[in-house]
């Protein structure tokens, strides 16, 4: 039917039905704008929350000793396994699907002073590519620890965001020196404000990093406490993870399905349970914005069923002229359909304000870090507008299926 | 052009029921002017509302141009009205918020008509009962036999060979009636086939043939 005529009855059956239309209109805007703002949020939370992922290290997996569960060739269960340094160079050889290994080995309560200040302060021994896989960025002017740091045993130290600010404060700390138990360290760079929300021994900001050959020269540990690498395909992660099993096993004598023997934190694993768990919360958002919706739905079908009773002698005179099921169908689902698109447009319009405010405000620290980032994609905008046509589509249709049966005689009867 | 064949209708059921329309046959041929007179309550609107293809019998068989129509879907139904029948009503029904333009336009909508053919055709209808210049006009805006004639033209706006006219001077003033029903001689002139509906023997002695109906039977 002619677009024009369709849009002159829905003009008119506005008129004829205002508190109604205003009422159901309300509620689709009421609707509309909690799917929105509903996922938005749910939306910028799983972006935050990946930053916030992002601050531990991508894809990265961390491993360290373990005991063992099963015997293994004569050899009883509970037995601890330590690795050591030259661990980190079998497996680099050994799996050449890693991409960047690192060991980090830990001291807790050295000493640390600039000047007149002095703090008790945690310190790693690190390899240079732990900056790219545990995020360990410089701010400008200064850098990360590099390979010739590493192969002189040089004396410089990386500093925690929180670590420079507490030694500082506003002066600058690269090229300065600190002692660590005395000895003096060149300050090469200093970390890059990050959010972090999962951390082993505290968070970065708090820590301070030297080469790991400086480490070993001045403290001499015989085991590692711990390595970290990356594998250069995320999904090749579980075969990589076997083989670090079966040399490990080997040449530590263990069982290889002994998943004990070694402690492993892999983040590959974490992040895409975190994804599941992230898919869900943003379907049971969407869920509960759409009932939302549904209830606004109601609303329209109400208003069709009333304007079709209305316009039955309409009716019965079209069906008089010829009009078939589809023509008076399509009249009804249309309005319906242009309702839930005046709805909707309201909708969206007020919930992308409400989102650009919240997110103009741009609130820090705590929960709001978190929370108070909500983002509106393209996903978002095309599910609410899908969600709003089958609401709107099934609102019209039921009226309009209802009028296109009526009886033309008794339509054209009506008064 | 038309038979109807022991055409029967019932409403209801039960102690309800009504024997609206008892078995009637009757035939129109071409080019007929026939009218269809009998008191409130004699089963003429019921007829016309099954030769008009708005309501189907519930027995007996209705052949139109030799086909049995009888029994056809509502949609198939809804074919034969736009194309084949044009219809005037007592109450005229127009579309109260269209223009006379968009009344006659209405049916060819329906038929799928480009709007360029539309335009001209409803124009031209428009013109052919003088009402060219209320073409912009609400039924509203109109007289009694202006809006009778804007319904003349859009039940000739697919061009169809059953004109069905219920009562269609039954809501005018003498001079505005006698004006439709000259309309209708010409119509008829041109060579169409008419049946008109009414209560009034005045009215039914215009044309060459008069069925009487009571109690839902032909009594002449």
């Amino acid at each position: 039917m002619k677009t024009a005529h369709l849009m002159k009855l829905f003009l008119r059956e506005l008129k004829h039905q205002r508190k109604r239309m205003t009422l159901t209109i309300l509620a689709l805007v009421w609707g509309t704008f909690s799917i929105v703002v509903l996922l938005a949020f749910g939306n910028g939370l799983q972006i935050q929350m990946v930053k916030a992922n992002r601050g531990l290290g991508e894809g990265i997996v961390i491993v360290s000793g373990g005991q063992t569960s099963k015997p293994w060739q004569g050899l009883g269960k509970g037995r601890p396994i330590s690795l050591a340094e030259e661990d980190i160079d079998l497996l680099r050889k050994r799996i050449p699907g890693i991409e960047f290994i690192s060991p980090e080995n830990e001291r807790y309560g050295l000493t640390m002073t600039y000047g007149r200040k002095s703090i008790t302060q945690n310190v790693i021994g690190v390899f240079p590519s732990f900056k790219e896989m545990r995020t360990y960025y410089p701010e400008g002017g200064g850098r990360f620890l590099n390979e010739p740091d590493l192969d002189g045993e040089r004396r410089v130290i990386f500093l925690g965001t929180n670590v420079k600010d507490k030694m500082f404060g506003a002066e600058d700390a690269v090229g300065k020196t600190v002692l660590v138990n005395n000895i003096p360290f060149t300050v090469v760079g200093v970390m890059k404000k990050k959010m972090q929300n999962s951390y082993y021994n505290g968070p970065d900001v708090d820590k301070a990093a030297i080469p790991f050959s400086t480490y070993a020269a001045i403290f001499g540990e015989k085991y590692l406490h711990r390595m970290i690498y990356k594998p250069a395909d995320p999904a090749a992660a579980s075969v990589i993870k076997d083989d670090l099993y079966r040399i490990l096993a080997r040449k530590y004598k263990f069982d290889p399905a002994d998943r004990q023997a070694l402690s492993l934190w892999d983040t590959i694993e974490e992040q895409k349970t975190f994804m599941k768990v992230f898919a869900g919360i943003q379907i049971f958002l969407g869920i509960v914005g759409g009932l939302t919706l549904l209830v606004a739905g109601v609303g329209v079908a109400n208003i069709m069923y009333v304007s079709a009773r209305r316009r039955t002698r309409e009716i019965g005179i079209k069906m008089a002229l010829g009009a078939k099921k589809r023509h008076i169908q399509l009249q009804f689902v249309s309005e319906a359909l242009m309702i839930s698109l005046a709805g909707g447009v309201i909708g969206i319009l007020l919930s992308l304000a409400a989102v650009g405010l919240t997110a103009g405000l741009n609130l820090q620290g705590g929960a709001a870090d978190i929370l108070a980032h909500p983002v509106v994609s393209t996903k978002i905008m095309f599910l609410t507008a899908g969600i709003l046509g089958i609401v709107g589509f099934l609102a019209g249709y039921f009226p309009a299926r209802r009028a296109a049966a009526l009886n033309p005689v008794e339509a054209l009867r009506y008064e | 052009m038309i038979r109807l064949d022991k055409i029967v209708k019932t409403y209801g059921t039960g102690e309800a029921r009504v024997d609206a329309v008892k078995e009637i046959s009757l035939e129109i041929r071409e080019n007929e002017f026939v009218s269809l007179i009998g008191p409130s309550g004699s089963g003429k609107s019921t007829l016309m509302s099954i030769m008009g293809c708005l309501d189907s019998p519930t027995s007996g068989e209705y052949f139109f141009e030799g086909r049995d129509v009888s029994r056809l879907s509502s949609n198939e139904l809804a074919e034969i009205r736009n194309k084949e029948i044009g219809f005037v009503f007592q109450s005229f029904n127009l579309l109260p918020y269209a223009t006379a333009f968009e009344n006659v336009e209405m049916p060819m909508i329906f038929k799928g008509v480009s709007s360029r053919a539309r335009k001209e055709r409803a124009m031209a209808l428009l013109d052919s009962v003088r009402l060219s210049k209320r073409a912009r006009h609400k039924p509203g805006e109109l007289s009694g036999g202006e809006i009778q004639r804007v319904s003349i033209a859009r039940a000739l706006a697919n061009d169809p060979k059953l004109i069905l006219a219920d009562e269609p001077t039954g809501n005018l003033d003498t001079r505005a009636g006698d004006e439709i029903l000259a309309v209708f001689d010409e119509l008829w002139k041109q060579g169409r086939t008419l049946v008109l509906i009414t209560h009034n023997p005045d009215i039914a002695r215009i044309t060459p043939r008069i069925i009487s109906l009571h109690d839902g039977r032909i009594v002449n």
